[in-house]
């Protein structure tokens, strides 16, 4: 049995305590948290601001991805139809959500930092089919607004690539 | 005056559904308190306060595959197990009273449903059939895990029965009756028997706890650490009506509680009758919440010793000493 007498007895006050605290509960769907500065969440592709395409369909992105998640079909720009800034630009690029694991291997990868991961994390759907993003869905802006916390609060530095685009 | 038969079935129709509802916000009261004494808010997004939680948890049960193994090979049986538990849990609360009676145009109409001379007899022995519903729903199963279960649950319900049974002998000793009615009467002319019979009221709570296996002796559940016992293999409302008929143990419990040791429908002052009744009544299921949230679960060993060496020779020696007194003073 117990040691003291009196110990279980304050145990019994403590729960009795916690009952005029307010919870602690972030109640998410009203309250969102901010995210990490660094978060890495849904992708996005970027344009130069000239409007051309920073992406040139090098696929070295889906060389780099571990799950394998990212399809990237290249076609050269002709002078009348001129989509990116390189030789070439990708004509299809797709990213599978439901494989991605948010890894940031393909931004590390991407020699014109062409893709980074957003702040976005809200990716639920009710067909698989929907968690396959094109290009299109990734060049446009995010539709959901992610709040992000304030990096001074954080020290440790965001890489260039993110800063950058 | 004895009350005319279909007012006592009207009644038994009205009880029955309060005791539903009651159990079905019990359960909700239990999130909402286990909830906030862990610091977060329990159950909310079911109507205001979550109030509809129960209702979404029963239409979720009702509407969940009523799954049968294929080496049951009784089917019969391994219904009807959760029958017998459901019905001694039900039909126990038939003796509770909760208010004096009235009178009703040139009727009559009693505070209980029945009132049986030997109702506290009759509420220990619908418990005991009870466990039948544990037994049979564990072996018909034909799993090792719901049989172990159910071996569990029938070790530590048996144990902690006899010192239940011995610790309300005090009661009824200093009630001299059976009747819950007369107790309650004696109770109201002389004094609580809280106060005379507290050791009888701990131990006659804890044993309770364990007869009703709540935390911290919820050993037939331990659902952090076993499957669920005996009602592994049952699914659906099947296995809701289990769990239906342990909240409404626990209430009958604390029913039984608050009738032979507070004076049932009397209050300290107003006689407000039946809602003195439900106060109480809130107020013991909610020492059973706090109760849970605050002990851990006892060890199987711990939880036979305390049984056996502890509360059963305390009951006794309350129930000895009670008759003794009551002797020398009469």
């Amino acid at each position: 049995m117990s040691p003291s007498p009196v110990a279980p007895v304050k145990g019994f006050a403590v729960t009795l305590r916690q009952i005029f605290k307010k919870p602690v509960t972030q109640e998410y769907p009203e309250y969102k948290r901010p995210v990490y500065p660094r978060f890495r969440g849904r992708h996005r592709l970027w344009r130069h601001e000239n409007g051309l395409e920073k992406c040139v369909g090098c696929s070295l992105c889906a060389a780099a991805c571990p799950a394998d998640c990212i399809r990237v079909v290249p076609a050269e720009n002709t002078p009348d139809n001129r989509v990116s800034a390189g030789e070439r630009y990708a004509r299809i690029y797709e990213i599978n959500l439901s494989r991605c694991i948010f890894c940031g291997y393909c931004e590390l990868a991407c020699p014109f930092d062409a893709i980074t991961l957003g702040n976005e994390f809200e990716l639920s759907e009710y067909n698989r089919d929907d968690q396959i993003y094109t290009k299109d869905m990734l060049l446009a802006e995010p539709v959901k607004k992610v709040p992000v916390a304030d990096p001074v609060l954080y020290d440790t530095p965001i890489p260039y690539y993110r800063t950058y685009s | 005056m004895r009350e005319p038969w279909w007012i006592t079935i009207i009644k038994a129709f009205v009880i029955i559904n309060l005791v539903m509802v009651a159990f079905a916000y019990t359960t909700w009261l239990e999130r909402k308190l286990l909830g906030r004494m862990q610091n977060r808010y329990g159950p909310n997004r079911a109507g205001p306060k979550g109030l509809l939680q129960p209702i979404a948890d029963l239409v979720k049960l009702v509407r969940k595959e009523a799954f049968q193994p294929d080496s049951v090979e009784n089917g019969f049986v391994y219904i009807i197990a959760q029958i017998i538990s459901m019905f001694t849990a039900l039909a126990a609360f038939s003796v509770i009273p909760f208010g004096a009676g009235w009178h009703l145009w040139h009727w009559h109409i009693d505070g209980q449903i029945l009132n049986v001379p030997i109702a506290l007899i009759l509420v220990f022995a619908l418990g005991s059939i009870g466990i039948y519903g544990f037994i049979v729903g564990g072996w018909v199963s034909d799993s090792k895990f719901s049989l172990l279960g159910s071996m569990r649950t029938c070790a530590q319900l048996v144990s902690y029965e006899v010192s239940l049974s011995l610790a309300v002998l005090g009661v009824v000793i200093m009630g001299r009756s059976l009747s819950l009615v007369d107790i309650v009467h004696r109770q109201d002319e002389t004094i609580w028997f809280a106060a005379p019979q507290l050791v009888g009221l701990l131990v006659f709570f804890i044993a309770g706890t364990a007869e009703t296996s709540r935390a911290p002796f919820d050993l037939p559940e331990a659902d952090t650490e076993l499957v669920a016992g005996y009602h592994t293999e049952y699914s659906g409302m099947r296995w809701g009506l289990f769990q239906t008929s342990e909240y409404i143990n626990m209430i009958t419990l604390s029913a039984l509680t608050v009738t032979l040791f507070f004076a049932g429908w009397h209050g300290p002052w107003a006689p407000l009758g039946p809602l003195w009744f439900f106060l109480k009544l809130f107020i013991c299921v909610s020492i059973f919440i706090w109760l849970k949230a605050t002990l851990p679960r006892l060890r199987y060993d711990q939880l036979m010793r305390f049984g056996w060496k502890v509360l059963l020779p305390v009951a006794t020696v309350n129930a000895v000493v009670t008759a003794a007194l009551v002797v020398a003073f009469q």
